[in-house]
């Protein structure tokens, strides 16, 4: 993982002209921003999926991804370039400006220069920090598959990387919810409301769960003062929970 | 950064020891004005290899260990995943230092003790017991693994002979006792030397079995299981000062124990939202204060800190104290929050400052000023334009941990590369030093290295498109009250000191 950047050449110019063409509504002056933040949306989307691995996957980081895709959205929702990604400019961008995006990394006066003016069309003035925009939530958040289904169209045109990608927004169609915060109602399974069922029944593993599981825990359960065999344990309590309910 | 000429540069100081503390703006530690941050002033004790599964057999037949703590020709291919260090801890004396790797394994090293005739040998680390904490397991109502990696590793202070650790994973905590045994009975009545019962026929005399000395063997024993009682990922436990206590901390809650109780727990942070939807923040860190059992920490992935006081409520959701340092707008970027979010929090030994470890930063808190950090030091903050390349790739996500010395004048943090940092609070000096092999030859003195931004490089330094960013030092450990720091690399775990002692 030696050297990792500086892969993706700025072709501000040469994108200008692609993408005026493109017609990008509301976005005359430096629409690089638009689609290497959407390439960060996207990419944002994609670690967010590939979160669902064999272990658990880790909290802070899906909690810290999902907070940057909705303030992508907001200030998406805030340009009025939400529903604006037009397939075809989208399908030119070249595979690589998922990589190295500097032009995000760069600081909000830097980027100031290069949003959309005022006189965009929108007659939306721009805000000096566009990150912390506070938009009415109805209004800011929406669901990340409209911004899928437009990336969708141009997946002929995209390379080979576009296959991995185009598997984990399948994944994500098929989804019964499509906002980002359901995204956490996974983690938060049924399984979790018993938490506070199982806190509560630690404190019963030795006295049983009523007569009826008498016959499992006396057979399994490890006596008091043994507490090498916690394992045993936790199979007695998800015996217990399972016949409990 | 300039740096100051030590005026105070020549004094001997070899003969003291650092007090536990003192205020930063008193007079400095020895290691402030001497070498700390100087040039030439670290230089490898000993790096030990934990050693893999494979060499454990061999291991207990080879009774000097050094030879394997020593033996830098080991070859490096045989070590596996499982060998990662994922924690490092000294214990209150400094005597013992524990390492918990991703294998669920616990190393203690022991120091080496004075002796005559080996002087220089005062200060290696050879290793003292080695025991599977965890094991994998697996969460039958989720279909998940339950990683066996040991996440935080916190020594009990001593009581009598034995040592006690806590060690945890991502759900159970386990509290170990280690004890050497060097004797042994001999001489029972119903059974023979071989532990066999004898024939009670053949039994004619009796006699009072007698303890005989035996070959040193330390032991590691469970003494405590404590499980099912975190539904997320445990990152922190912390002692409590009235060590009857401790708590082990998740994303969204905290949990108190008691260590005589293993199958109950009071919950004492909740963080967790009514509706999962809404989740926005986590707990990524706690500990309790070093004097007062009533007072704790714990810091958030939106980078602030609370101080809670447990007098206060049995919940203590409402904070007494909270830290957050007000974002300055010029630099605000959609990864601002990401790097603010703090992978860990220590306090000082002395109780009045907390420190705080940030992706680019590290910060030290007056517990009496809220509003602000008292002082901010740049970690690496040549990154700073690569912060998107560090998140497409997750490095962005990596949890570096700081810690203090033992006077509190100096703190240290991981970086990428194998590169580490001091920060003297007093000169404001700070320096960058690298745990490699090329170093490794024992009592090197380590270089200062140095990080090239601009566009000339000179001969030594090494730009940022050159950093190895598979190789970051997460975990270091400074011993409590000499210039002695543990560094772990990988699976190496190096321990450096001070020249001068």
């Amino acid at each position: 993982m030696g050297t990792m950047f500086a892969r993706g050449l700025k072709r501000k110019s040469a994108e200008d002209g692609e993408d005026v063409e493109g017609g990008l509504a509301g976005a005359q002056a430096m629409p690089s921003y638009s689609l290497q933040r959407q390439s960060l949306l996207d990419m944002s989307l994609v670690k967010l999926q590939l979160c669902h691995m064999l272990v658990e996957p880790n909290l802070c980081r899906s909690v810290l991804i999902a907070n940057t895709v909705r303030q992508i959205q907001e200030e998406m929702a805030q340009d009025g370039t939400w529903r604006v990604v037009a397939p075809q400019a989208a399908g030119r961008a070249p595979l690589d400006r998922l990589v190295s995006t500097d032009i995000l990394c760069r600081s909000v006066r830097e980027q100031e220069g290069e949003r959309p003016g005022p006189d965009a069309g929108d007659g939306h003035t721009p805000d000096l920090v566009p990150g912390l925009a506070t938009v009415p939530s109805a209004q800011a958040l929406r669901s990340p598959q409209s911004s899928l289904w437009e990336v969708d169209s141009s997946r002929e045109n995209r390379g080979g990387f576009q296959k991995s990608l185009d598997q984990i927004f399948e994944t994500l169609e098929n989804k019964t919810s499509g906002s980002v915060e359901e995204l956490f109602a996974d983690v938060d399974s049924p399984y979790y409301d018993l938490d506070a069922v199982l806190t509560g029944m630690v404190g019963s593993t030795q006295s049983g769960h009523g007569s009826g599981l008498q016959a499992f825990s006396s057979a399994t359960a490890p006596p008091p003062s043994s507490s090498c065999r916690s394992d045993l344990g936790e199979l007695d309590h998800a015996v217990e929970i399972l016949v409990e309910t | 950064m300039v740096l100051q000429p030590s005026e105070r540069h020549h004094r001997d100081w070899s003969h003291r020891r650092l007090g536990p503390w003192c205020s930063p703006t008193g007079s400095p530690a020895p290691l402030s004005c001497e070498t700390g941050c100087g040039e030439g002033s670290w230089i490898l004790v000993c790096r030990l290899l934990v050693p893999t599964q494979v060499s454990l057999l061999s291991m207990e037949e080879d009774i000097d260990t050094r030879k394997i703590n020593n033996s830098f020709l080991r070859d490096h291919s045989y070590a596996t995943e499982a060998d990662i260090i994922s924690t490092v801890e000294f214990n209150h004396t400094g005597e013992l230092l524990a390492t918990g790797d991703k294998g669920g394994r616990v190393v203690i090293f022991q120091r080496e003790q004075e002796s005559k005739n080996q002087v220089h040998r005062r200060g290696e680390y050879n290793v003292y017991s080695t025991f599977q904490s965890h094991e994998p397991e697996f969460d039958y109502l989720k279909s998940l693994e339950i990683e066996e990696k040991i996440n935080k590793i916190r020594w009990l202070p001593q009581q009598n002979a034995a040592y006690f650790l806590l060690s945890t994973n991502d759900k159970t905590v386990k509290l170990w006792k280690v004890s050497e045994r060097d004797k042994r009975p001999e001489g029972y009545n119903l059974k023979d030397e071989e532990g066999r019962l004898r024939d009670p026929a053949t039994i004619t005399t009796l006699r009072v079995p007698v303890l005989r000395p035996m070959d040193l063997m330390v032991e590691a024993t469970p003494r405590r299981v404590f499980a099912n009682a975190h539904t997320y990922h445990i990152n922190s436990i912390s002692v409590n000062s009235d060590y009857e206590t401790y708590m082990s901390a998740d994303d969204l809650r905290i949990n108190l124990w008691n260590f005589e109780i293993t199958n109950q727990s009071f919950n004492i942070v909740d963080i967790k939202p009514a509706n999962m939807e809404e989740l926005t923040e986590v707990i990524t860190a706690a500990e309790f204060h070093p004097h007062h059992c009533n007072s704790f920490v714990y810091s958030s992935s939106k980078g602030t800190i609370r101080l809670c006081d447990m007098r206060a409520s049995a919940l203590c959701d409402r904070h007494s104290k909270f830290f957050e340092e007000p974002e300055d707008p010029s630099n605000r970027s959609f990864f601002s929050e990401i790097i603010s979010s703090i992978s860990d929090v220590k306090f000082s030994h002395s109780g009045r400052y907390i420190m705080t470890r940030d992706y680019l930063t590290v910060k030290v808190w007056d517990l009496n000023m809220e509003n602000r950090p008292i002082e901010t030091y740049q970690v690496h903050d040549y990154l700073r334009s690569k912060l998107c390349s560090l998140y497409e790739n997750d490095c962005i996500f990596d949890k570096f941990e700081c810690v203090w010395n033992g006077s509190d004048s100096v703190i240290m943090t991981g970086s990428y590369n194998n590169f580490f940092r001091m920060f003297d609070r007093n000169t404001k000096r700070d320096v960058t030093l690298e745990a490699s092999r090329e170093n490794s030859k024992p009592r090197a003195i380590l270089k200062p290295r140095k990080v090239c931004v601009g566009g000339k490089r000179r001969k030594d330094e090494i730009s940022v498109d050159s950093l190895d960013f598979s190789k970051k030092i997460l975990h270091t450990a400074w011993h409590p009250s000499e210039n002695i720091i543990a560094v772990a690399a990988t699976n190496n775990l190096y321990i450096f000191q001070d020249k001068v002692n």
